[in-house]
């Protein structure tokens, strides 16, 4: 369900006037664009590659690092396509817009930068075979998905890093076709959320050599979601003992919500949980870039036993970017203790 | 009371209506002419916003070509992959509009800054964005949505579409974002071919246009100056004139400070009518100037302004404020005084203008410091606002000392004088003069102005007709894109034995600056066109045999490198400076070479840009389209340019002398009005010379010699001032404000014509006061005797 997530990440924030006026197309529905249909059979390495006959896609990565000093820090990679019209053309008459957010969170500090591209003239995009998804010098790159190198550099921060997979490819709902809501909006969607990775974080206070666990997602999808979601608060956590649980809360205009939750066991077996069995309540409430947000909670998966309180590494990481939201590193305890993101959305 | 007391102040205009008339139109013409100018300029101002703001243009730093106009697409994507943010742009022309392609996805302006400035209504569309004046210009064939917010002359599309529309795979330049990111490679190892431009240093529209809107500001101010003292004079007359009624007014019971508030409202509630009056009137000469205005900086320096105006709050307020400003200071002098003075004196107007003598020394006094403080002010001063504050002390200076020295060439007169009659003459005149001072300096004010202004305006125009005949000689000007084309263009000239003049040009850093290169082919054309600020004898034939180059002020200036310096080229090459040519508002330093030096040092070079020296340009022109295969917008004719700035400044000249004669008229108007207070106050003085024999007519004729004696002494002292005003504007706050001089040239015949409308001014002004004197009857004159005041 992360997907649904995600779709929303980009279609609420982004300043959606614009696109609906410039984009022409986006806001009139998924007319011209391929819809997800359920039972897909994925083919790698293609699908690793971009789908431009769908409107959206993105390439999204988190990582929960350690420097030498047992100091956490965050990292965010992500790599976003939307398209005004289906389909790739040579040049500038290419319908493809790309866009980036990089981001490094540390216990004080957060650094955020984006950049932008047109398709079709070779500033950004994804090739499959060797696996390079970039925009300017930004690149996650390597010979296949599972090893990989990240370049992103800002006019403050940078980082390089490299990654290796440890565990399979895991395919969201029903087999990566994710439905996300009750009118029937859908989207393909796996993840890696088994990247080891290491590498040098750039900061204006020098060099910082880290390693942790990395979780990449590739989802795409044509079909906005209704407007009648206020935002949403996701957590995807790494527990200790290898168990990963990705959950979210949609916040519905009129004050209710909707749960979501997917638990993956070590090996990668995933278990879908629907409306009803994860929630998160806020527990402290922070002044985050002149607004209110809960930066820790207290979150339940009682069909795992799961009762952590999730506290933000950094309450200021807030992505004041062309789509303003807030993402960073967490840290876990209580019934289980780990690591992981959250993300939060709507808060005006 | 108050209502009765208003009534009784607002009967003195009903029964002078001509001073009514003199009060509003003095504000009316102060206030017009400053918004007037002050509404072309801020249209100026706006459009170069726009344009700016359009464009990023001075607000970053850029990338062009070292060599040629062309960027390849793939060094824009190279640069971008490896850190370098850049945002491309294509440009060209299209039916005389410049077409320019923008990527808003990676603009300064456009989604990388948060996609607020520009609409993203273009991404990837086939339209174009225009001011509705250019978009009439593109024609109807096209899509254009139209902005009133992108400046004129300017259609904005999006990267892709303008490419097409323009037929080229490239780009023109790259703009550089602010921000950059960590870790870039230096950009030489990236793309050795593109040469950085710094924001500062960018061609900027708005300072190359400076100069000239300089000259409109001074303008306007010199007329605001002289409608003030319109205005200063017109209210002291009108308190003169109602001192009786405010004596009887305050008798009846009206407290002082009712009396004061009341004349306080009616005068402003007047000045209010006067600037309103002012500020239509300003629109209308601003709307009728405009599109003039906009044709000469289109002309001169390819500046595009809107041609239509806009009703700006700047402007107006401006403009208003201004008025009322200038009517309060003029008022509080006068309500200070009724305040001041007893109420039974204030009844004799004798007894002010004698109180006024006491001032005559004050003022001298005054204008002593003034006028000294200007000599270190011009000497040893620097800056911008030196050079106004010298200007404003020249003129209040000049126009405070002016009764002293009428006083005391009077004087000089009187005493070299025998005849009864002429010693009465002259000692009467002198005695006039406090109540005629105003107005004289009001006259010398405008005299003065219209002196330095229009020896400003002709010397700007003789120093740019040599200078577009220098610039513009060749008829027809030819831009390639290609060295194909440009040999193609050289050999189907060369073999119609037609005059061709390539332009090779390269900028290269050199001196701590940008300089522009240009290699051109020494011929008759440059020996005959081109004038020099300072040149050594036979300068041409030197930079033609490869031994010196020519340098415009700019880089004389900066460099401090003039006639006979060496010029360090290159570490190889050095030559001499054979002759200095004035570049008016380019801010640019460059060095011309001959064509053989040039390729000497850039062989890759090939000239892009051509003069045609031709009879038939318009033959030819069509011939260069057709057989050489060369866009039609990318040749330029430019004698219709030249004709178009020539005939620009032709009118500027007539709309010159009409102002000359309006500031004229109105500072007559003020003398009449002042004699016409006065003949009442001076038939006491009167009769008694006519007791003693003069007659009516003897003494009307005197009266008419006075007023032009008067108004030539204005004259002697106006000629010097305005000239002092022409020099203080073109070799002082020219040079400040710009960093080059315009050379002065005297027009004395012009001066002489001024000085004969001046005269005529005058005897024109005296005439209705002299006309009534002849025509008083001998009781009223008995009368005097008989009931001495």
């Amino acid at each position: 369900m992360q997907v649904s997530v995600r779709l929303l990440v980009f279609l609420l924030l982004w300043p959606f006037g614009v696109m609906a006026q410039g984009f022409s197309g986006l806001g009139a529905g998924a007319e011209g664009f391929d819809k997800p249909a359920p039972n897909l059979v994925f083919n790698f390495p293609t699908d690793h590659g971009a789908h431009p006959k769908y409107r959206i896609e993105w390439w999204y990565l988190t990582a929960n690092l350690n420097g030498p000093d047992g100091t956490s820090y965050g990292l965010q990679w992500t790599l976003f396509r939307t398209a005004f019209a289906p389909g790739e053309a040579e040049g500038w008459q290419s319908p493809q817009i790309w866009f980036a957010h990089a981001a490094v969170t540390t216990p004080d500090l957060h650094f955020a930068t984006e950049r932008f591209a047109r398709g079709g003239i070779g500033q950004a995009g994804v090739d499959i075979n060797p696996f390079r998804a970039w925009i300017d010098e930004w690149a996650l790159d390597g010979v296949d998905l599972d090893t990989l190198t990240l370049t992103a550099n800002g006019s403050d921060f940078g980082y390089n890093m490299s990654l290796q997979a440890e565990g399979p490819l895991i395919f969201h709902g029903d087999n990566g076709y994710s439905i996300k809501a009750a009118g029937g909006q859908a989207s393909y969607y796996y993840s890696q959320p088994f990247f080891q990775i290491e590498g040098t974080l750039k900061l204006p206070t020098g060099d910082i050599a880290v390693t942790g666990s990395a979780w990449l997602d590739h989802e795409w999808s044509s079909q906005p979601l209704s407007d009648d979601q206020s935002g949403w608060d996701w957590f995807s956590l790494s527990l200790l003992g290898g168990a990963k649980l990705m959950g979210f809360q949609l916040r519905q205009v009129d004050g209710s919500l909707y749960n979501s939750a997917t638990w993956i066991a070590p090996d990668g077996a995933t278990t879908s949980y629907g409306d009803g069995n994860f929630s998160a309540t806020s527990l402290l409430i922070s002044d985050v870039a002149d607004r209110e947000l809960p930066t820790q909670w207290r979150i339940k998966l009682p069909d795992r036993g799961v009762d952590v309180v999730v506290t933000a590494l950094n309450p200021d990481a807030w992505m004041g970017l062309s789509i303003p939201y807030w993402e960073g590193p967490v840290k876990v305890s209580g019934s289980h203790t780990g690591q992981g993101y959250l993300e939060m959305t709507g808060y005006e | 009371m108050i209502r009765s007391c208003l009534s009784a102040l607002l009967s003195h205009w009903r029964r002078n209506p001509v001073q009514l008339f003199a009060y509003i139109a003095g504000l009316a013409l102060a206030t017009a002419l400053w918004s007037g100018v002050q509404a072309i300029n801020s249209e100026a101002r706006a459009s170069y916003q726009a344009a700016a703001a359009t464009l990023g243009e001075g607000q970053n730093d850029l990338l062009f070509p070292k060599h040629g106009d062309h960027i390849p697409q793939e060094t824009y994507v190279l640069l971008r992959r490896s850190g370098w943010l850049v945002s491309p742009i294509v440009s060209g022309r299209l039916n005389d509009v410049r077409l320019i392609g923008i990527d808003l996805v990676t603009s300064a302006t456009g989604l990388a800054s948060g996609g607020e400035a520009l609409e993203s209504t273009f991404i990837g569309s086939d339209r174009l964005l225009a001011n509705e004046e250019t978009a009439l210009r593109l024609g109807s064939s096209l899509d254009i949505t139209v902005d009133a917010s992108i400046a004129s002359g300017i259609a904005i599309g999006d990267i892709g579409f303008v490419q097409q529309l323009l037929g080229r795979d490239y780009l023109s330049h790259l703009v550089l974002l602010p921000d950059q990111p960590i870790g870039q490679p230096a950009l030489d190892t990236i793309a050795p071919n593109l040469r950085l431009q710094s924001a500062l240093t960018a061609t900027n529209v708005a300072e190359l246009t400076n100069s000239f809107h300089l000259n409109l500001t001074a303008f306007g101010l010199l007329s605001f100056a002289v409608g003030l003292f319109i205005v200063h004079s017109t209210i002291g007359l009108a308190f003169e004139q109602r001192r009786g009624m405010i004596r009887t007014l305050r008798s009846l019971g009206v407290p002082l400070h009712t009396l004061v508030i009341l004349i306080t409202i009616e005068m402003m509630m007047l000045a209010t009518i006067g600037a309103g009056f002012g500020i239509v009137l300003g629109y209308l000469i601003a709307a009728f100037l405009l599109p003039d205005v906009a044709a000469t900086l289109r002309g001169l320096y390819g500046a595009q302004i809107s041609g239509t105006l806009e009703l700006r709050a700047s402007w107006w307020v401006s403009g208003l404020l201004l008025g009322l400003v200038g009517t309060a200071a003029a008022l509080s002098s006068q309500i200070w005084r009724i305040a001041a003075m007893p109420i039974l004196v204030s009844v004799k107007p004798r007894a002010w203008l004698v109180a006024t003598t006491s001032r005559f020394r004050l003022h001298s006094i005054a204008a002593a410091v003034l006028l000294c403080a200007t000599v270190p002010l011009a000497l040893f001063c620097d800056g911008l606002l030196a050079g106004f504050v010298l200007l404003g002390c020249l003129l209040i200076g000049a126009a405070l000392a002016l009764p002293a020295i009428t006083a005391y060439i009077l004087t000089l007169l009187q005493k070299h004088t025998v005849a009864p009659v002429w010693a009465w003459f002259w000692a009467d005149t002198r005695q006039q003069l406090p109540g005629l001072s105003l107005a004289l300096m009001a006259l010398l004010l405008a005299v003065s102005a219209n002196i330095g202004v229009s020896t400003m305006v002709s010397s700007f125009r003789l120093t740019f007709v040599s200078f577009l005949d220098q610039r513009l000689a060749p008829e027809l000007f030819v831009e390639v894109n290609s060295a194909d084309q440009s040999v193609a263009l050289e050999t189907f000239l060369g073999s119609r034995k037609i005059e061709i003049l390539p332009l090779l040009t390269t900028q290269v850093t050199m001196l701590e600056q940008t300089v522009a290169l240009y290699g051109v082919r020494v011929g008759q054309t440059y020996r005959d066109h081109w004038v020099f600020l300072d040149e050594t004898p036979a300068a041409w034939d030197l930079v033609e045999t490869n031994n010196a180059v020519v340098v415009n002020e700019q880089l004389a200036r900066r460099a401090d490198l003039w006639v006979g310096d060496l010029v360090q080229i290159t570490t190889d090459l050095a030559l001499p400076i054979a002759a200095v040519v004035g570049d008016y508002g380019n801010p640019q330093a460059q060095i011309i070479m001959s064509e053989n030096t040039f390729q000497g040092l850039h062989p890759e070079i090939h000239p892009l840009r051509f003069g045609i020296r031709t009879q038939a340009a318009a033959k030819l022109r069509l011939q260069i389209i057709e057989l050489v295969g060369i866009d039609d917008s990318a040749i330029i004719d430019q004698a219709a340019i030249k004709a178009l700035s020539l005939n620009v400044f032709e009118r500027t000249f007539v709309v010159t002398s009409a102002l000359n004669v309006l500031t004229l008229g109105v500072a007559s108007f003020s003398i009449l009005m002042s004699l016409l207070t006065l003949a009442d106050l001076r038939v006491p003085q009167l009769a008694p010379v006519w007791a003693l024999g003069l007659t009516r007519r003897h003494l009307g004729w005197l009266e008419l010699l006075r007023s032009v004696i008067l108004a030539t002494i204005v004259f002697v002292c106006a000629l010097p001032l305005g000239l002092a005003l022409a020099w203080v504007l073109l070799t002082i706050i020219n040079v400040e404000a710009f960093g080059w001089q315009l050379p002065i040239y005297l027009f004395p015949v012009n001066y002489l014509q001024l000085g004969g409308y001046a005269l005529v001014a005058a005897f024109l002004a005296a005439t209705w006061p002299a006309v009534r004197l002849i025509s008083t009857s001998t009781s009223t004159l008995l009368g005097i005797f008989a009931s001495e005041r």
